[in-house]
């Protein structure tokens, strides 16, 4: 297990080293530099001094040679130090602490959303008798994968909040300022969640374990919620991570139709005027979430099928 | 998997239309004609209430030092009062915390005589010396405070000979100072501020003199003004003496579009921001909202030509493209009512426009007899060629306005039809500066706001960035000298030159005003234009 656990933790290390570097190469490739975007930020096509822009661009240390700026910074992130942020002279860290809170707030509603309605949607389709309801239940997570989240936001505003107002159009304040955009965003993860899991529902209605529980008697609702969901949980279990991801995704245009304030506007923002350090910083916290999340899957894992360790220390064995 | 993929689609396919349509009866709902022309009049006004503003984005920054968009000088504008003020109708400077001045006849030393007993929020008072320390600093902001820095160009110092005078000198004349002392980009800041660093004023904010104080704000999402109690030493201009009528107002960054729109028509917000034409049939359609434009003074939307490049370096090539373009069709197609084409490389609210309209005319005939006569033949693609070389230009733009792909398409077709091969590049936000300096592109998308005409000097000297690549000529004196001359009349007659020869010439060509067009509740009034077409809340009341 001690081993598992280590292994799993290396890889997680090698992967955050990996997601920082590739979004440095990717800024660094970008045209145009930040310090430019920030001297010319405005509407207006002002020419500015090019020797005063050169001398921002010394402060800030982008003359350096490309490696040195990423020896540099890496150097300092493996301290937990991101910088400052090249728009806003903020440190990175701070403007990441920031907008988290409101992130993890819509991000938490919507996984609840989506885990509820997605089961209860994955249960209802895979329980009903009919054969064409249960066909439009099922066909309905891959039309909830399908919409554009930008679009499903754009309509809800329109229905609820401009329409019927009912509910705020933007902000965030407040519970009824949450529920449009955590609705928003649960649409395409509940619909992932309903999907996977309606599957291997269908596929744990065939074990013969349902067959012995069906002819011992038990009913169908006992041998569907009892029998089947259990086991079917664990497949849904392993896609947690995707949907951490899809959470973190689709934060970044929930945020912003609905003006939310959040690590999805703040990397918006930051990816505007090439604000590297920001840029950096979410990326490394993105990663960092989802190898936690996979992390955690990883861990729990085994305590529901032991099998999993031993299959993996045998595997190691036959390796080294 | 047990999902029917095609049963899916269908029922998708179902559902949109449901929704569209649903969608559609609500954009549809109420009925009225809206647009009016700024929302003064019935009734007396009254004083308390919130102001909402929308906007559609946030500069990073909270210093009007160092911000130079729209957006966040609506906000910011407020916080800060200037030495003077300008006329919107008549580009004339007023008095604001300067009674009076005098400028020397060189145009190089400019004495402002102060107000006495201003404050700025923080109790500390608005002086010579806090003159002089605001004008040191905005220096030293460098490239951060482009704005600030280039009006500043050329600053020797300021000398304080009483508590109530500042005298502001310059290496070189520079007549445009007394209307950059109008500008939020010197709006006076207290002490306090000054002495901090750029990035902590940009995070924290400044402490200013104006009707309105920095409540609060949060990165992306909101900034919060309350009304300054006391305040007593409004512009010259203002209808209200006096502490403004609002105790609050709440600008809130609202990124999309649509939300903006549908959040004014239903009484979410009071006011919203970069109003586009495909906004103002939802806007009418709420029957409560007023349309109100300005054209933005300054350079107007133009192709900027790259003048050293071969083929713009004939005049013949620049003056066809300059009649081959039909502004008309371009303003009615793509910009907000109340848009007009360019009658000037200047915009007709800038001080000392002058209308040479009728260069700009769309003449499709002298376009091709002039490129006939050039020696560019057209080839069997109709675009045309002469010694093998096709008269193929590309054009470089910025995501920074909606109006500007639609228009350079638009752009593309007008000039194809006499010959004329245009390739749109669009480029991103943060490499304006590098293209500009490095001089690699045929011709580029934009304009700059400035209600002085030392914008043409500080845009096409050749002795300054010289972005255009412009070549040394009967233009540079002619700039030089008007930033030199304090007479309106002979700064008239010298602004008027340099358009014509601007124009004439077709070193760059202009096409349309930009012109800020915002939606307003009609609960609300007096919500006026300055004469940089942003925004002044002083006078501004709900009903």
């Amino acid at each position: 297990m001690r081993r598992y656990v280590i292994r799993r933790l290396a890889q997680a290390v090698v992967v955050l080293w990996a997601a920082y570097t590739l979004s440095f190469l990717v800024l660094d490739f970008l045209p145009g530099d930040p310090v430019s975007a920030m001297a010319g930020g405005g509407l207006d096509q002002v020419s500015v001094d090019p020797a005063q822009l050169e001398a921002l661009k010394r402060e800030y240390g982008f003359d350096k040679p490309v490696l040195v700026q990423y020896a540099d910074y890496l150097g300092r992130a493996v301290q937990g130090d991101f910088g400052n942020s090249v728009a806003t002279g903020q440190p990175v860290t701070s403007v990441i602490g920031d907008a988290l809170p409101q992130t993890l707030v819509l991000t938490g509603a919507a996984l609840v959303l989506a885990v509820v309605f997605g089961t209860g949607l994955a249960l209802a389709a895979t329980y009903t008798a009919g054969r064409a309801l249960r066909q439009l239940l099922l066909s309905l997570p891959s039309l909830g994968v399908s919409l554009p989240t930008f679009w499903v936001g754009l309509m809800l505003v329109q229905l609820f909040s401009f329409r019927f107002r009912l509910l705020p159009a933007f902000g965030n304040d407040g519970l009824a300022s949450l529920i449009l955009p955590a609705v928003t965003l649960a649409v395409p993860t509940g619909a992932l969640l309903a999907q996977v899991l309606a599957k291997s529902l269908f596929t744990a209605l065939d074990e013969p374990y349902v067959q012995t529980a069906r002819a011992k008697g038990a009913g169908r609702a006992r041998v569907h919620l009892r029998h089947a969901l259990r086991n079917a949980a664990l497949p849904a279990l392993t896609i947690v991570g995707l949907l951490v991801g899809n959470l973190l995704a689709g934060s970044v245009v929930v945020e912003t139709v609905f003006s939310r304030n959040g690590i999805g506007r703040a990397t918006v923002s930051a990816v505007t005027v090439q604000d590297i350090p920001v840029v950096q910083g979410v990326v490394v916290f993105g990663a960092l979430v989802f190898v936690l999340a996979n992390l955690a899957v990883d861990l729990v894992y085994p305590l529901f099928d032991p099998r999993i360790v031993v299959a993996s220390a045998t595997r190691r064995r036959s390796f080294v | 998997m047990r999902s029917l993929p095609r049963s899916g689609r269908a029922l998708g396919s179902l559902v949109l239309t449901i929704v569209a349509a649903l969608a559609l009866t609500a954009c549809g709902s109420g009925d009225g004609d809206t647009t009016g022309n700024g929302g003064t009049g019935d009734g007396t006004p009254r004083s308390g209430g919130t102001l909402t503003f929308a906007v559609g984005s946030y500069a990073g920054c909270v210093d009007p030092h160092q911000v130079a968009s729209n957006d966040t000088i609506y906000a910011l504008r407020q916080i800060v009062d200037s030495l003077t003020d300008q006329d919107p109708s008549t580009g004339k400077i007023v008095p604001w915390l300067a009674e009076r001045w005098e400028v020397s006849a060189d145009a190089r030393t400019f004495t402002f005589h102060l107000r006495p007993g201003v404050t700025f929020s923080d109790g500390s008072p608005v002086n010579a010396r806090a003159v002089r320390e605001n004008f040191d600093a905005a220096r030293k902001l460098g490239a951060k405070a482009s704005l600030a820095t280039g009006y500043l160009s050329g600053y020797v110092g300021t000398e304080t000979p009483d508590d109530l005078t500042a005298v502001v000198s310059f290496e070189q004349p520079n007549a445009q100072f007394l209307q950059a002392t109008s500008t939020f980009s010197l709006g006076l800041v207290a002490g306090s501020s000054v002495r901090k660093t750029p990035d902590q004023r940009c995070t924290d904010g400044v402490v200013g003199s104006g009707p309105f104080a920095l409540d609060g704000y949060v990165a992306n999402q909101s900034i919060t003004l309350v009304k300054r109690k006391g305040y007593n030493w409004g512009s010259s201009l203002w209808r209200k003496s006096g502490e403004a009528y609002l105790d609050k107002v709440l600008f809130t960054v609202v990124p999309e579009a649509g939300v903006r729109t549908g959040s004014l028509v239903s009484g979410q917000v009071d006011a919203i921001g970069s109003v586009s034409l495909a906004d103002e049939a939802a806007l009418k359609g709420g029957g409560a909202v007023n349309l109100q434009t300005r054209a933005n003074p300054g350079v107007v939307f133009n192709l900027g030509l790259n003048n050293s490049k071969p083929l713009l370096r004939d005049v013949a090539v620049r003056q066809a493209i300059q009649v081959a373009l039909d502004r008309r069709q371009i303003v009615d197609t793509v910009y907000p009512t109340g848009s007009k084409p360019a009658t000037s490389i200047l915009a007709h609210t800038t001080p000392y426009h002058s209308d040479v309209s009728g260069q700009l005319t769309f003449d499709a005939a002298k376009a091709k007899s002039l490129l006939d006569a050039a020696g560019w033949q057209v080839g069997g693609d109709g675009v045309r060629t002469r010694n093998g070389t096709r008269l193929s230009l590309s054009v470089g733009w910025f995501a920074n306005a909606a109006t500007n792909q639609p228009t350079l398409e638009l752009i593309q077709q007008q000039l194809k039809a006499v010959g004329v091969e245009i390739t749109l590049k669009e480029l991103q936000i943060a490499q304006i500066t590098q293209v500009q300096q490095s001089g690699d592109f045929d011709a580029l998308w934009g304009n700059i706001t400035r209600a002085d005409p030392d914008i043409l000097r500080s845009t096409y000297s050749t002795t300054l960035a010289n972005t255009y690549r412009l070549a040394a000529g009967a233009l540079d004196p002619v700039l030089t000298e008007q930033a030199a001359t304090v007479d309106p009349a002979k700064r008239q007659a010298l602004v008027n030159q340099a358009q014509d020869l601007i124009v004439r010439n077709a070193h760059v060509i202009p096409v349309v005003e930009l012109t800020t067009a915002l939606g307003v509740s009609k609960k609300v009034h007096d919500l006026d234009f300055e004469a940089s077409s942003r925004i002044q809340l002083h006078d501004t009341w709900k009903s």
